[in-house]
């Protein structure tokens, strides 16, 4: 097995003791679940259910007719109580379909849908609104669906799960092995490549072994990544695994690569073989702020507390709840926010925990040089976006910033470094939109 | 709840933490040069920290706690002669951190290194008490009075006093005359080991800058056989390359501008001390190079991830 890596990168405490043991359980069936229309990067959908009416499990209930888009299913049978904006994980209120569960959970009987050609495997993969489970939640469709000049040769396989806490990845590599490998052959045809690169970090010991012998007979190869965060960035794993570099503003594309993360194949797998839509997930749900931390199979739109409830959560001593690990995720103000397609992981920290990042002046120290996974030179374009000279920031290359957070991390001064790249993206681009 | 931008973890490395670490990196030889020139430097010492302490106080009283301003005090009685006079080193903690470091903006925005600046004031507001004032090792409990000219001086005074010139043994473990900190070349390194393995400074300022005097005065050191030892222990190299010249805020960011700064001091030491009017040129060096810093940044940016190299372009 090679093992490989890539420049600069950081070594946060992994902290996946708690939960890499624990083998995915599934949660009970909500009550109600709360189905934002838009879960993924791309256009939202519009809801075609009424309130009052009747759905079935895995029934369509939100799609729309642009092509970077995932439709939505319902995740319970029952009836539609709402359509309404409602709180949602990424910040904001969002368009939201309530249902209130019958306890049936009977499921909308599976359409027969032509097997066979690559085409409608991916119409298969779309209508099933399969996204990115890594977190992105990108349509899976679309990076299935390259341009006709790009030649790709490989098909990579994310493993890496390098952010700290997370061990859904994990569990899935562990239990869903040979999902994985029936997801890969799916993809393989769908993209018709013969390569087949699967990284998974040289912390999950266990999982190369079982996707070794998962893999025996095929034509897959599996690559031990160093442990380093952020490993499992698609261009950090592409670097590691080929050496190419996916170029400054491309896609991974670009240098003839899809890039899937395991959760997704195994996803791919069951909306291909088991006509079954996305409309559940596993989530790890840890940190110090619960008792008993869990992997949990979780359906789709499924409110946070209840899950953190059922691993038992102490709400007085929580300080901060996070959707997705401690590097990139995101402070929830809200606890009934659902459960998305891109929820890999509820973190629950104590108060005693959370740290305050008291912004101070740089001095220029060059950890975030040292550490920046994409080569910039984060604490000048804190210190432009800090005065607001968005155009500098731009110049300085923010729009290659990844958001890993490892800037942030090293950072001694304690600045707010991530925080100021997404603020001069924002602004900058809509500077941009504003002028034209 | 607590709502904030990722991430949510930290490396528990702050800048409190970095400054307090070079103190104690500075211990021993701070220990050493009690033992060396005596009582004396506890006077120095305690001035030049207590003075640069108040002012930090008097003009940003919130940032007293990183330490940094402890740290240039210390740094500045460590580049004095032991014998100086005590409102000299007064004046020149006020230089220090007055005006080189919270005149333009306090830690993070100085242009110099606080502590060399005040040294390179003193020495030309008052160079006779900078120039004067050695003590021989151990004058203070021995026999011999306040003279001891510097390794270095003597060097310069050429081939009639050579004789005065002490062993390489001496002045590895800094059993020679000079300023307070710089003499012991075994307590700074100790202290450097502990900064290089805490990852609070990287190798390419020390390593470029002292193999820079090497390769330079391996040439062109003639007055003595094998000088490019005597230069390497002599005088505050091994102060300067690894306390003064890896300060973050005056010097550059990336590894290769590191390299290029390091071999600048290296090439400016060996020409201030081998042609120049001065016997001992590190603080200079510094300086000059912490004037070309910005420099040195602008032209050594790192290619960012995915960047075309230029001839493929």
């Amino acid at each position: 097995m090679r093992r490989v890596s890539f420049k600069h990168g950081i070594h946060p405490p992994e902290k996946k003791e708690t939960t890499r043991s624990k083998p995915i359980e599934d949660f009970p069936l909500p009550k109600k679940v709360i189905i934002p229309l838009s879960q993924h990067t791309g256009r939202p959908n519009e809801s075609i259910v009424k309130k009052g009416e009747r759905v079935e499990t895995g029934q369509l209930i939100g799609e729309t007719s642009a092509f970077i888009s995932s439709p939505v299913h319902a995740s319970l049978s029952g009836i539609v109580s709402a359509i309404e904006p409602r709180p949602h994980p990424l910040g904001m209120k969002v368009q939201s379909v309530v249902i209130e569960s019958d306890e049936k959970d009977e499921w909308i009987s599976a359409s027969d849908a032509v097997q066979g050609s690559p085409d409608n495997i991916k119409d298969l993969i779309k209508s099933a609104g399969i996204a990115g489970l890594g977190g992105a939640a990108f349509p899976t469709h679309v990076k299935l669906s390259p341009p006709a000049n790009k030649k790709i040769e490989f098909l990579i396989i994310n493993g890496a799960e390098c952010e700290p806490y997370l061990t859904s990845d994990e569990r899935v590599m562990l239990e869903y092995s040979a999902a994985i490998v029936e997801g890969i052959e799916i993809l393989k045809k769908v993209l018709g490549v013969e390569k087949v690169v699967l990284g998974i970090e040289l912390n999950k010991p266990e999982c190369i072994a079982a996707m070794s012998k998962a893999v025996q007979g095929k034509d897959i190869e599996i690559v031990g990544l160093k442990t380093k965060y952020p490993q499992g960035g698609e261009k950090q794993l592409i670097k590691a695994i080929l050496g190419r570099e996916v170029p400054r503003r491309g896609l991974p594309l670009d240098v003839g690569c899809v890039v899937q993360n395991v959760g997704t194949v195994v996803a791919v797998r069951d909306a291909v073989i088991k006509k079954k839509p996305l409309i559940e997930r596993v989530v790890t749900v840890t940190g110090s702020a619960v008792e008993e931390p869990k992997n949990l199979r979780v359906r789709i739109g499924t409110p946070f507390i209840e899950l953190l409830n059922f691993c038992n959560f102490q709400k007085d001593s929580a300080g901060k709840v996070i959707m997705g690990g401690p590097m990139m995720g995101i402070s929830q103000h809200n606890l009934d926010v659902p459960v998305i397609k891109g929820t890999s992981g509820i973190l629950a920290m104590k108060k005693e925990e959370v740290i305050e990042y008291n912004h101070r002046q740089c001095i220029r120290c060059a950890r975030c040089v040292e550490s920046c996974p994409v080569y910039l030179m984060p604490y000048e374009i804190s210190l432009a976006s800090e005065s607001d000279r968005f155009d500098i920031a731009e110049k300085l290359g923010v729009f290659d910033c990844i958001e890993c957070g490892v800037c942030g991390y090293v950072c001694p001064a304690t600045r707010h470094m991530t925080h100021l790249m997404k603020k001069a993206k924002t602004y900058a681009n809509f500077l941009k939109s504003s002028r034209s | 709840m607590q709502i904030s931008s990722s991430p949510h973890v930290h490396s528990g490395v702050t800048v409190e933490k970095i400054m307090w670490g070079v103190v104690i990196a500075l211990l021993p030889a701070t220990i050493g040069s009690v033992y060396f020139f005596g009582a004396r430097v506890i006077a120095v010492l305690g001035v030049s920290i207590g003075v640069s302490a108040l002012l930090e106080l008097a003009i940003k009283k919130g940032n007293i706690r990183d330490g940094s301003a402890l740290l240039t005090g210390l740094l500045l009685a460590f580049n004095l002669p032991p014998g100086v006079p005590l409102w000299v080193v007064a004046v020149g903690a006020f230089f220090a951190v007055a005006i080189v470091k919270q005149a333009f903006g306090g830690l993070g925005c100085n242009i110099f290194n606080p502590a060399l600046g005040g040294r390179v004031f003193l020495m030309a507001a008052w160079p006779s008490h900078m120039t004067s004032g050695w003590h021989a090792p151990h004058a203070v409990r021995g026999v011999a009075a306040v003279s001891g000219a510097t390794p270095l001086a003597i060097l310069k005074e050429g081939s009639a006093v050579m004789e005065g010139l002490p062993e390489w043994r001496e002045l590895f473990f800094g059993n020679v005359s000079g300023c307070i900190g710089e003499t012991s070349v075994l307590l700074l390194l100790i202290g450097a080991i502990f900064l290089l393995c805490k990852r609070y400074i990287t190798w390419h300022v020390p390593f470029s800058f002292i193999g820079t005097v090497a390769a330079f005065t391996l040439i062109a050191e003639k007055s003595i056989p094998n000088g490019f030892i005597f230069h390497i222990l002599a005088g505050g190299l091994f102060l300067g390359a690894f306390f003064m010249a890896t300060d973050y805020v005056t010097s550059p960011i990336t590894p290769k501008g590191k390299l290029i700064f390091g071999i600048g001091c290296g090439i400016i030491t060996s020409v201030i001390r081998l042609y120049g009017g001065y016997p001992e040129g590190v603080s200079y060096s510094i300086l000059l190079m912490n004037a070309a810093t910005p420099l040195i940044d602008r032209h050594t940016r790192l290619r960012v991830f995915g960047e075309r190299k230029k001839s493929n372009a």
